[in-house]
């Protein structure tokens, strides 16, 4: 939602990430497969700027954010921080970096240290990186605090002492504290309440202003995504199959899986009358993802346009039992991601959509 | 249904306090709601605001110290939990009533693979060898839309997803057919299409068994399109509660309005969201009457256009102004405005003509709404 132009050197250019997880069995913990977390995922952020990052449980959100922070390593691919190769940084000058890139982690239990105080666990960072110390340190906690609705009076108090909502928050100090010029936000809203939630974006998109700061939002409250990002990422599988401007995706969903997710949004009604699309079959292993477009089975574009093709351009699928007529190619070839008519820059990876 | 269905759960007047540091605080005070069979109860309210210790307390599961019930009944069944010996309570744990944590790491243990969690569950609660255990484990994970559910069971939690601990957590509840699901924040870390799915799982089970759910959300999407009935909770007390549909046609309480103003809306691009000004009370300090009353436009309101001698000046967030003397200095009950419709504020129009009692609302929806179906579009 940010005014600033997207022109210029991005801030974080990412080409073509992998990061792919050993499945090991037996005594010997022998490989068996690979669960291919993030397969070839590129995208770039400018300052000030922020990408919505979006798609089903375990297709791989929080694993791309946790990559290019280096937290976990990359398989392969690259990430260029201020156009350089952030993956190359060692020692001193890394630690200096890490501070100009944060997080907020989706799970706010484990990533508070339980025998650390509030106020130590915002405040000893800044202190670490010569940000602040002495009673200097302990006015910008309280700051923090106020800035994401905390009393400051809780820093003496210990993690387990709060609320998921108010442990969540804990994260957003934590994470602002070093003012960085770069944030991940992995479901860093998800546990507030709608008012609060409101009063965090907002402030969110004030420091934004303020200071630049470029985000990289993990969400699954689509509404939420909408409101904040610039830019929105779909990923499916490992891989990113939509990508536009806010306005364009919502408006104009061009991935049938996008589709999907915008008609699945609860409404705020007690007698919805709107008819969500519904995925048939099970959810796609990561292992042994289907081939061709990996939506394939699930598709209902392909399914219509399947009923209208002719049978050579069609194939059989069974999915849960129940035999589908897909299109041929998408049963049998990987669709890439590609600039779809409409709009400049709406890319998406479909065989079926124009 | 016959109104002479008893609840299944019936919390009254249960005030829960915690020692923090030199100070005792109650973050659970006088908070009385039932369940009835088959039914789904919402609860929903700012962070912080006691809906996870509520929880917690039905299952006796409040640390303790710091924490104690002080007050209220808990009961199930017809037998007040809070005065069962501990045993029976374990056996009441995980099978009669099993709960969803909102945090599912706090409840994962992480040396223990997912099979061996929730198969020891399973065997706990069902009479079940091992081997079967694991075949309802897997049967389990499938049916919360887990990818290679036999994998996945042999996995530990670390290597989950945040939604993928989250179904986890959500199939071991289930797996013991439970006669009351305590589902806190359940579906958080879950896409929209998953969350559905396993919000169509429950209505099932609750078609199948007449599971009663006690949903606790920030999603008031899914309060509309899933609960019977609502509890609002402000500062550790409920403020309002009803059926759904006039919870969501006529919030009487400004706290519940201030937060339907606040839900993000698609579509709507606004520059700002809306929020509720000020800030949610500290428990160790919260305000004298009504808690709301630093924060609420409607008691502003009426003040502008009181006589002074009603009113009285407060200083809220560095700023004053007057509210209604009523509002600063006594605390409202909840009292039936409408019927199946409590709110505790006393400038809903009506209030003093009604006695404050507890909530007890035996409404179910209509019909489960049914949103599934292919769009051809
Ligand atoms: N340390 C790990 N070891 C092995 N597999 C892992 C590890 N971390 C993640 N995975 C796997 O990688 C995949 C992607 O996980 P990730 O946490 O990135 O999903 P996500 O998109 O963030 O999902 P959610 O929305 O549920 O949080 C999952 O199949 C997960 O099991
Ligand atoms: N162990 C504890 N010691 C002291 N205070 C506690 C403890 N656990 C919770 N509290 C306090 O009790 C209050 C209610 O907490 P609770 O977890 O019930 O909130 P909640 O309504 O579930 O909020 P959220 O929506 O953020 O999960 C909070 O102010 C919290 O700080
Ligand atoms: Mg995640
Ligand atoms: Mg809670």
């Amino acid at each position: 939602m940010s005014q600033v132009p997207a022109n210029g050197r991005p801030l974080l250019e990412v080409d073509d990430l992998r990061t792919y997880f050993p499945v090991r069995r037996g005594v010997f913990l022998r490989t068996v497969g690979h669960v291919k977390a993030v397969d070839g995922v590129s995208f770039s952020i400018q300052p000030g700027r922020t990408l919505g990052l979006v798609g089903e449980s375990g297709c791989g959100k929080s694993t791309v954010g946790r990559t290019l922070l280096r937290l976990i390593p990359a398989t392969s691919g690259s990430v260029r921080y201020k156009g350089e190769d952030f993956f190359s940084y060692r020692g001193e000058e890394l630690r200096k970096l890490r501070r100009q890139m944060q997080i907020v982690f989706q799970d706010p239990v484990s990533s508070l240290n339980p025998r650390m105080t509030v106020g130590n666990i915002i405040g000893e960072p800044m202190q670490v990186h010569g940000l602040a110390s002495g009673s200097g340190r302990d006015e910008m906690v309280a700051g923090l605090l106020e800035r994401v609705g905390l009393d400051p009076a809780y820093v003496t108090r210990y993690p387990h002492e709060f609320s998921g909502g108010q442990r969540q928050r804990i994260g957003i100090a934590r994470a602002l504290a070093l003012n960085p010029n770069f944030i991940v936000c992995d479901e860093a809203v998800s546990a507030l309440d709608v008012s609060i939630q409101s009063q965090i974006l907002n402030l969110l998109g004030d420091l934004q202003k303020e200071r630049g700061i470029a985000y990289l939002f993990i969400a699954h409250n689509l509404a939420v995504v909408e409101h904040i990002s610039d830019d929105v990422a779909v990923m499916y599988l490992g891989r990113i199959v939509e990508q536009a401007s806010a306005r364009d995706l919502y408006s104009n969903p061009k991935h049938p899986y996008t589709m999907a997710l915008l008609s699945a949004v609860p409404e705020l009604n007690p007698r919805p009358r709107r008819r969500r699309i519904v995925l048939p079959g099970e959810v796609p292993s990561a292992v042994n993802p289907p081939g061709g477009c990996p939506f394939h089975p699930r598709c209902h574009l392909t399914r219509q346009a399947a009923s209208d093709a002719d049978a050579t351009e069609t194939a059989e699928i069974t999915v849960g039992g129940t035999k589908l007529r897909v299109l041929r190619r998408c049963a049998e070839e990987m669709p890439v991601l590609e600039q779809k008519q409409a709009e400049p820059g709406h890319c998406a990876a479909c065989w079926v959509t124009k | 249904m016959e109104p002479s269905a008893q609840p299944i759960l019936d919390v009254r007047n249960l005030s829960v306090a915690f020692n923090s540091g030199p100070r005792q605080i109650t973050p659970v005070r006088d908070v009385s709601f039932s369940i009835y069979p088959g039914q789904t109860v919402a609860l929903v309210g700012e962070s912080g605001c006691g809906k996870s210790v509520t929880a917690l307390s039905i299952l006796r599961l409040i640390p303790s110290p710091p924490g104690r019930v002080v007050q209220g009944t808990v009961g199930f069944g017809g037998r007040d939990l809070l005065s069962l010996p501990e045993p029976e309570m374990r056996g009441v744990r995980g099978g009669k009533i099993a709960m969803i944590f909102q945090e599912p790491m706090t409840s994962l243990n992480p040396v223990y693979s997912i099979g061996e969690q929730i198969a020891e569950a399973i065997v706990l609660h069902q009479r079940v060898k091992t081997a079967q255990a694991y075949e309802i484990a897997e049967q389990a994970l499938r049916d919360v839309g887990i990818a290679d559910p036999a994998r996945r069971l042999q996995e530990y939690p670390h290597v989950l997803s945040g939604g993928m601990r989250q179904r986890v957590m959500i199939a071991m509840a289930l797996s013991c057919r439970p006669q009351l699901l305590i589902a806190d924040e359940p579906t958080t870390a879950l896409d929209v299409t998953i969350q559905a799915q396993i919000l169509e799982l429950l209505r099932k089970l609750q078609r199948e068994t007449g599971m009663a759910i006690l949903l606790i959300t920030h999603d008031l999407g899914v309060v509309a399109e899933n609960a019977d009935v609502v509890n609002v909770m402000y500062a550790s007390r409920i403020v309002e509660s009803a059926a759904v549909e006039d919870l969501f046609d006529r919030p009487m309480h400004p706290y519940t309005a201030g937060l339907f103003r606040s839900v993000p809306k698609l579509g709507a691009r606004a520059e700002r969201l809306a929020a509720i000004p000020g800030t949610v009370p500290n428990p160790a300090q919260f305000p004298g009457g009504c808690k709301f009353h630093p924060r609420c436009a409607r008691a502003r309101e009426l003040a502008a256009r009181a006589a002074a001698e009603a009113t009285t000046e407060i200083m809220s967030d560095g700023e004053s102004f007057r509210v209604p003397r009523r509002c600063a200095s006594e605390e409202p009950l909840l009292r039936e405005m409408e019927p199946r419709h409590w709110a505790a504020c006393h400038q809903v129009a009506g209030y003093d003509e009604k006695p404050p009692t507890e909530p007890r609302i035996e409404h179910k929806r209509a019909s489960v709404v049914q949103v599934d179906g292919e769009v051809t579009a």
